[in-house]
């Protein structure tokens, strides 16, 4: 199995093999010298597939790419990957990686503040560099990640990591890029006692319940883009906070995932003349004309899922990606929680046997997701200009037959892609002796 | 100050002759015989037998005589009802009346805030548990309640079963007559039947938490009493009336088809028949309710038509609720059809008006009159053993009949007067005319108007036409008290305002009104009405109640949807058959010493797999070109929670190893047929991880459409749940849980002493047990651990950190007994060594870790390592998404580990049937296995694989291709129902909001938050968010 480890270091790391524990994954230095990676199947993202290729990179970003030889490999590093497969680094939105630890362990648990309205706080403070969750999930491929604060009705500021660095400072690769907000939802609860509520005469109906709190996000709103104009006397750190969507700075991501709350989302969208992004997005299927017509894009979280009702097609989840791909609606893609993104090329691969092609599923997890971040300019594709966020597979990528991620860059660095996982079963391997 | 009133009221009735002679009177006695004799009626004695032009005499509160003719003899108040009937006061069967109101239910386990009662605290010498009730005795409780009787009397109720609807084992009822009277007058009898059901009710007492505790404590309860027989030296109340008890009738409370089943199993173990109260589904599997041969009180409250307008929000109601809107009032019906002995009750009823016109839904939709009338007069009367009282109007019995103005079940029927031992309560005044007609107004400014009166006698309707140049049309109010009418209405145009009329009844033949009124400016007229003609039917005047039934009536039979099974989303109209089967040109992963055969055939026969190989002769067979395709044995899930019904934890108690999660097997969950879209054919279905030794699990295949005893996976051994962990010493929970964290075992060191203490205590029972003759208490608690001894019932055991998987390896050595199984088992890979020299098996999660402190060293090697080591491993969901990805589950021990492609798929079908004890009948692909097969499109352990088809026993349970034809074939059938409920909605009908309902999916950790009360709970209560954390 040693080889497998060293092959997982990659070239141009110092390695330390032997070492155990989280404490020696280092993170990358800055990339010393071009690389050439050569004889590649490269999955540029958006959509082209280009064989026996190569890609170029230095001082972290992309200097060519094509087909055949390399035009220039003077002074460079050449790797050889011959039969393998080169993506660019997938990325994960909305997620809690690197804001929690353990889940049901409340002190290894920071994305969630106190309070309903909390355009103000980010994420970006919190995120954990040293986590032992992240080395797990780059392993696979996955090297950006948004962290995401969670909970109340503005749960937050979220950024662009890149899943290596001694430091949030280090890691950040977009700040503050959007606010999130969950859209309310009219919880029509049965009553205990099959069909009748056990709200007394005059206790307000859910659905009272529910407008009232969306006129309460409209007013905040209202206030903060009236704040963003002429800031008064006094400051105010929650709509200060907020005037990056109003001058297009940031992006509001609404958490929606019925139909009728997905209008309303778009709408209050338009209304305020911010960018949403729709997150969730189950019934987005239902009123893709809406979401058209409004250039609102959609991260659908998890295609391994189960239908939401039992009338539901059994495979809809699975689905969901190709039906938005048909209406002409911009998807991308997260997987659940923050361990579990390492699943992410898996959740993509799954839409591929219910309609999407290969590209297009890796797409969703790459250009997409980067051009609903806003980072598409310089992240998403493998094309000449962007960073070098990128990583070789032995085989297919989307499916776990074949993922088998033996270097991976992140701006041209090299990144270490051991993990306690890797490490604890080196450790028992030796124990029973296996080879 | 109710009883106050009520004992005034009292007083004010004059008393008849059956009153209490032991009581004081205040003042002067005032006793009548209540000699009553009514002529010229239609006198229907019982369904079978009508008298026309008959006379029934009553006396004291009993019939004297029923005979044709009209004799009557002197010192009788003669009533003549020419034209009308006369009809037996009916009887409603399962009734709260008259008892106390029940407290909100207590807690279930360990609730928020809740204190911890682990045995009664009831004061006196009773049992253990307080859902188990049976000195309860419905005689000794109820006091007479006017208003509740009142409504039931409108109905035409005249006796009543009173029941207290409370617990597990609910003690005795009476039946009661709606008189209003002393609580002694009204007794008809008083211990009638005892009572049962499956919900714990108001008890505080911890356990149950689940169905299948509240099936254990039951069953337990039967063995206890038949013990308190034979001993004497434990007093115990609760048991000595549960055996008292054990004569009469016996009543279950259950709720739909299935919950029948599981209470008949019950009844089987003991000898018992059951008269079952239902929820009135038992169309949806008539045969087997059929079978059973038990009687059946069923409920006419049939549910309520949704909201449906909105095509968004409709999607929030399931396909089983709108099919189930449909049929339910066919219930009565096919009951009736099967030839099933049933009554009908008005139980459940939201509101007791809807009582007749639910019936007259009922009788619309296939129920004769003679069985609605049996139903509610002599069937109640025999089940309750009161038919010498009540049921038939005989000499001898209870004066209890209803006088109407024709057949009881014509829509436009008028209940009259119900007379209820004696005495006359007036429904609906019993006019000597029917002001029904067309009239001619007149009087000052009322030229050229006509009045119709429509609707029913006692809610008139009345239509004001006027011709002419100032023709108008106008709706009025009428209504009529005794010979008084008054009217209003409102011309709208000279005069505009409302003219107000009161009058009198100054001529019956022919009809004529006539008195003084004022108008809109305050002038008064004199006016009269002359009847002309009857009222013109169906026209404007018909917007009472009766009009809306008299459309009803007109109606056929309506056309309903076919039946599916199971009644649930993607249900089967007929159940799908074995199919002789041959494969085609396949890769074929065999999982024998074969391997993996590329362009092979499998041939399936009679529900086994006949051959293997290349070339296969198809003989009869269906030929299925399966070029390009992988086939593969069925996917076995070790470690599963679905199709389990309320609740998946009793984690009460410690030690639960008496609750069987083969008593609560729900055959309706839509995750069945998911699962079998994911290649799942077998599901081991265990107990949650709550405590440290769970309940008894059941094996089942996954045979969409087929009863819950027919899921079962026959011949196979018993297994039962233990576990280890963060679950059993409750040290995940948040700290607001109170005092709930009081139960032993709170640390690891605490489990290893529940397991010592169970093995020993189960060792000593055994050697007591043993001894010829003992008289030792059965204890279905330490059977199941007897059975462990004996090596008859093998442990899966829920297991995380080496530590303590470790000292349960111990504790079984040194107890005398064998693990089976170890399952999540994440840090295997530490102690594989041990687990492999005891031949322990693993049965793991791929990749999960991280969701709480034990799983920090969790790895998705663990399964390479566990096999590598030489012990039997594989991968298990504890999830009802991921149980349908465990080929993919499967895939990820080559993800990590580089594990071989063949070995991979058996961690999720060969390995676990080894598990399972199962290996010689599924598995792998081996002539003679069951044909459980499944066609994938590629590589079963890519991503990119799709399940084509699934085989169970050779029946193709899921095929791609056919399920989009059954979705089209649903959406076309809800999409009718629909329209159908919006034509109710204009109706008039009344109607419920769609709130959609996630429905619960159970996992380990899985624990009733509340305890379930009444069946009608089940629903609310079961259908919760549940969030994936995976323990």
């Amino acid at each position: 199995m040693k080889k497998k480890f060293i092959l997982g270091f990659g070239g141009l790391m110092l390695t330390t093999v032997l070492a155990f524990g989280q404490a020696t994954i280092m993170p990358a230095k800055p990339q010393a010298g071009p690389v050439v990676i050569t004889g590649a199947t490269i999955h540029v993202g958006n959509g082209k597939v280009i064989n026996n290729g190569y890609i170029a990179f230095d001082k972290g970003k992309i200097t060519a790419v094509g087909e055949g030889s390399a035009p220039n490999t003077t002074g460079a590093t050449i790797v050889n990957a011959s039969g393998k497969q080169v993506y660019p680094g997938f990325i994960c939105p909305v997620t809690s990686l690197g804001l929690v630890e353990f889940e049901s362990i409340r002190a290894t648990d920071d994305e969630t503040e106190t309070g309903e309205m909390n355009p103000h706080v980010r994420s970006l403070i919190a995120f954990n560099t040293d986590s032992k969750v992240i080395p797990t999930v780059r392993s696979n491929g996955v090297l950006l990640a948004q962290p995401t604060p969670q909970g109340g009705t503005i749960s937050g500021q979220s950024s662009v990591m890149m899943l290596d660095g001694w430091n949030w400072e280090d890691a950040a690769y977009k700040k503050d890029i959007a606010v999130h907000l969950t859209w309310p939802v009219v919880r029509n609860g049965r009553g205990r006692r099959g069909g009748f509520g056990t709200g007394a005469a005059g206790q307000e109906s859910p659905a009272e319940r529910a407008q009232k709190a969306i006129d309460a996000i409209v007013s905040l709103f209202a206030e903060a883009k009236a704040y963003a104009q002429a800031k008064p006397a006094i400051t105010n750190a929650r709509l200060g906070s907020m005037a990056g969507l109003f001058n297009g700075s940031k992006k509001l991501f609404i958490t929606a995932d019925g139909a009728k709350e997905i209008i309303q989302a778009v709408n209050f969208g338009k209304q305020m003349g911010v960018q949403v992004v729709i997150v969730g997005g189950k019934d987005s299927y239902l009123v893709t004309d809406v979401l058209k017509d409004n250039n609102v894009p959609v991260v659908i979280r998890e295609t391994q899922a189960l239908p939401d009702k039992d009338e539901d097609d059994v495979y809809l989840p699975y689905k969901l990606p190709h039906l938005l791909q048909q209406a002409g609606v911009l998807y991308g893609l997260t997987g659940t929680g923050f361990w579990r993104q390492r699943n992410l090329p898996f959740e993509a691969g799954q839409a591929v046997g219910y309609g999407l092609s290969k590209e297009q599923a890796l797409s969703m997890i790459t250009l997409n997701n980067a051009k609903i971040l806003g980072i598409d300019k310089t992240t998403g594709t493998l094309e000449t200009g962007k960073d070098a966020n990128l990583f070789i597979s032995a085989g297919d990528a989307l499916d776990m037959v074949t993922l088998d991620v033996e270097n991976a860059y992140i701006q041209g660095k090299s990144i270490s892609l051991d993990n306690l996982h890797k490490q604890l079963y080196k450790r028992y391997s030796e124990k029973y002796s296996l080879k | 100050m109710k009883k106050i009133l009520l004992a005034c009221f009292a007083l004010l009735l004059a008393r008849q002759s059956f009153s209490q002679e032991t009581y004081p009177v205040n003042g002067s006695w005032d006793v009548r015989s209540g000699q009553y004799a009514f002529t010229n009626a239609n006198i229907v004695v019982s369904a079978g037998q009508t008298i026309n032009n008959g006379t029934l005499i009553i006396k004291d509160g009993y019939i004297e005589s029923v005979a044709s003719g009209s004799s009557v003899p002197k010192g009788y108040v003669t009533v003549d009802l020419k034209g009308k009937y006369i009809y037996p006061g009916l009887i409603d069967a399962y009734t709260t009346y008259g008892m106390p109101e029940a407290p909100r239910q207590a807690g279930g386990f360990g609730g928020f805030g809740r204190a911890a009662v682990p045995v009664s605290t009831k004061p006196g010498p009773y049992g253990w548990n307080e859902a188990i009730r049976p000195d309860v005795m419905a005689v000794k409780m109820f006091h007479v309640n006017p208003t509740r009787a009142e409504e039931l009397k409108r109905n035409g109720f005249g006796a009543v079963q009173a029941l207290v609807q409370d617990g597990i084992a609910r003690g005795t009822s009476a039946v009661l007559t709606l008189a209003s009277a002393s609580d002694n007058e009204v007794l008809v009898k008083d211990e009638v039947a005892a009572h049962y059901s499956f919900s714990k009710g108001t008890a505080a007492t911890n356990y149950p938490s689940s169905l299948m505790g509240s099936i254990a404590l039951l069953r337990q309860t039967y063995y206890d009493a038949a013990w308190y027989k034979t001993q004497k030296k434990e007093y115990n109340i609760s048991l000595s009336e549960f055996n008292r008890t054990q004569t009469l009738p016996q009543i279950f409370e259950v709720s739909d088809v299935q919950s029948i089943l599981r209470a008949d199993k019950i009844a089987k173990e003991f000898g018992k028949q059951y008269i079952y109260k239902t929820d009135g589904q038992e169309y949806q599997r008539i045969d087997a309710i059929k079978a059973l041969n038990a009687s059946f009180i069923i409920p006419l409250s049939f549910p309520a038509a949704f909201d449906v307008e909105d095509a968004l929000d409709a999607r929030n109601v399931g396909y089983a609720q709108l099919k189930n809107w449909e049929l339910a009032p066919t219930n009565p019906a096919a009951l009736e059809k099967a030839g099933i002995r049933f009554v009908l009750t008005s139980n459940g009823l939201t509101n007791a008006r809807d009582f007749w016109t639910n019936l007259r839904t009922a009788i619309t939709n296939g129920l004769s009159e003679k069985q609605a009338l049996m139903s509610l007069t002599e069937i109640p009367a025999q089940i309750l053993g009161v038919s010498d009282k009540v049921g038939t109007l005989t000499k001898g019995k209870l004066a209890n009949f209803i006088i109407t103005s024709g057949t009881l079940f014509k829509a436009d029927n008028v209940i009259y007067e119900n007379w209820v031992q004696g005495q006359k309560f007036v429904v609906s005044k019993m006019d000597v005319s029917d002001l029904r007609g067309t009239y001619t107004l007149s009087g000052s400014g009322l030229a050229n108007t006509t009045l119709i009166i429509g609707g029913t006698p006692g809610a008139y309707t009345a239509n004001i036409n006027r011709t002419g140049t100032d023709s108008t049309r106008t709706q009025g109010t009428i209504v009529r008290a005794g010979d008084l009418v008054s009217l209003y209405f409102d011309l709208k145009n000279k005069p505009s305002g409302n003219i107000r009329l009161n009058g009198y009844i100054t001529s019956t033949a022919p009809l004529a009104l006539r008195g003084t009124g004022t108008l809109p400016d305050g002038g008064s007229v004199s006016w009269t009405a002359t009847y002309t003609g009857a009222a013109p039917a169906g026209g404007r005047g018909g917007r009472g109640p009766g009009a809306a039934a008299g459309a009803d009536q007109t109606a056929k039979a309506p056309v309903v949807g076919p039946l599916v099974y199971p009644f649930s989303a993607f249900g089967n109209t007929e159940v799908p058959k074995t199919e002789t089967t041959l494969f085609k040109n396949a890769t074929v992963w065999t999982n024998e010493k074969e391997g993996i055969l590329q362009n092979a055939d499998v041939l399936i026969e009679g529900g086994k797999i006949k051959a293997v190989g290349k070339n296969l002769a198809a003989g009869g067979a269906k030929v299925v070109d399966a070029t390009g395709k992988h086939i593969t044995a069925g996917i076995i899930d070790e470690h599963s929670h679905i199709a389990a019904s309320n609740g998946i934890n009793e984690g009460t108690q410690s030690v639960t190893s008496e609750v069987r999660i083969a008593d609560v097997i729900d055959a309706e969950d839509v995750n069945i047929y998911r699962q079998l879209a994911g290649g799942v054919t077998t599901s081991h279905i265990l107990h949650g991880s709550a405590n440290a030794i769970g309940g008894q699990t059941q094996l089942i295949k996954l045979r969409w459409g087929v009863m819950p005893e027919q899921m079962k996976f026959a011949g196979s051994d018993g297994f039962i749940k233990f576990a280890l962990g963060e679950n059993v010493t409750q040290k995940n929970r948040t700290q607001s849980f109170g005092d709930a964290n009081v139960r032993f075992p709170q640390s690891r060191m605490g489990v290893e002493q529940v397991y010592v203490d169970a093995f020993t205590r189960a060792k000593e029972y055994k050697a007591v047990r043993a001894v010829k003759g003992s008289t030792t208490r059965r204890d279905l608690e330490l059977d199941a651990l007897v059975e462990i001894l004996d090596a008859k019932r093998f442990i899966t055991c829920h297991s995380y950190v080496q530590s303590e998987i470790n000292m349960l390896m111990h504790v079984a050595d040194s107890m005398g007994f064998k693990i089976n199984t170890f399952t999540h088992i994440l840090e295997g890979y530490k102690v594989a060594d041990k687990m492999k020299a005891r031949k322990i098996a693993g049965s793991t999660f791929s990749d999960w870790w991280a969701y709480k402190y034990e799983v920090a060293e969790a790895i998705p090697y663990n399964g390479k390592l566990m096999h590598e080591v030489g012990v039997v491993t594989g991968f298990n969901s504890d999830d009802a998404e991921m149980a349908r990805r465990l080929n993919q589950e499967a895939a990820k021990a080559i993800t990590y580990g580089k594990l071989s492609e063949e070995d991979a798929l058996k961690l999720v079908t060969l390995n676990p049937a080894k598990m399972l004890h199962i290996d010689s009948k599924v598995g792998s692909l081996k002539p003679g296995k069951d044909a459980d097969v499944v066609v994938w499109s590629a590589n079963p352990l890519s991503i990119y694989a799709v399940v084509e088809k699934t085989y169970v026993d050779g029946v193709p349970y899921w095929d791609y291709a056919k399920d989009a034809e059954k979705q089209k074939a649903m959406k076309a059938d809800a999409g009718r129902i629909v329209q159908k409920m919006i034509e109710s909605k204009g109706r008039g009908a009344a109607t419920q909001r769609p709130a959609f309902q996630r429905p619960r999916l159970y996992e380990c950790e899985s624990v009733e938050d509340a305890a379930y009360v009444i069946a009608d709970d089940y629903n609310g209560m079961n259908k919760q968010v549940s969030a994936k954390n995976h323990q």
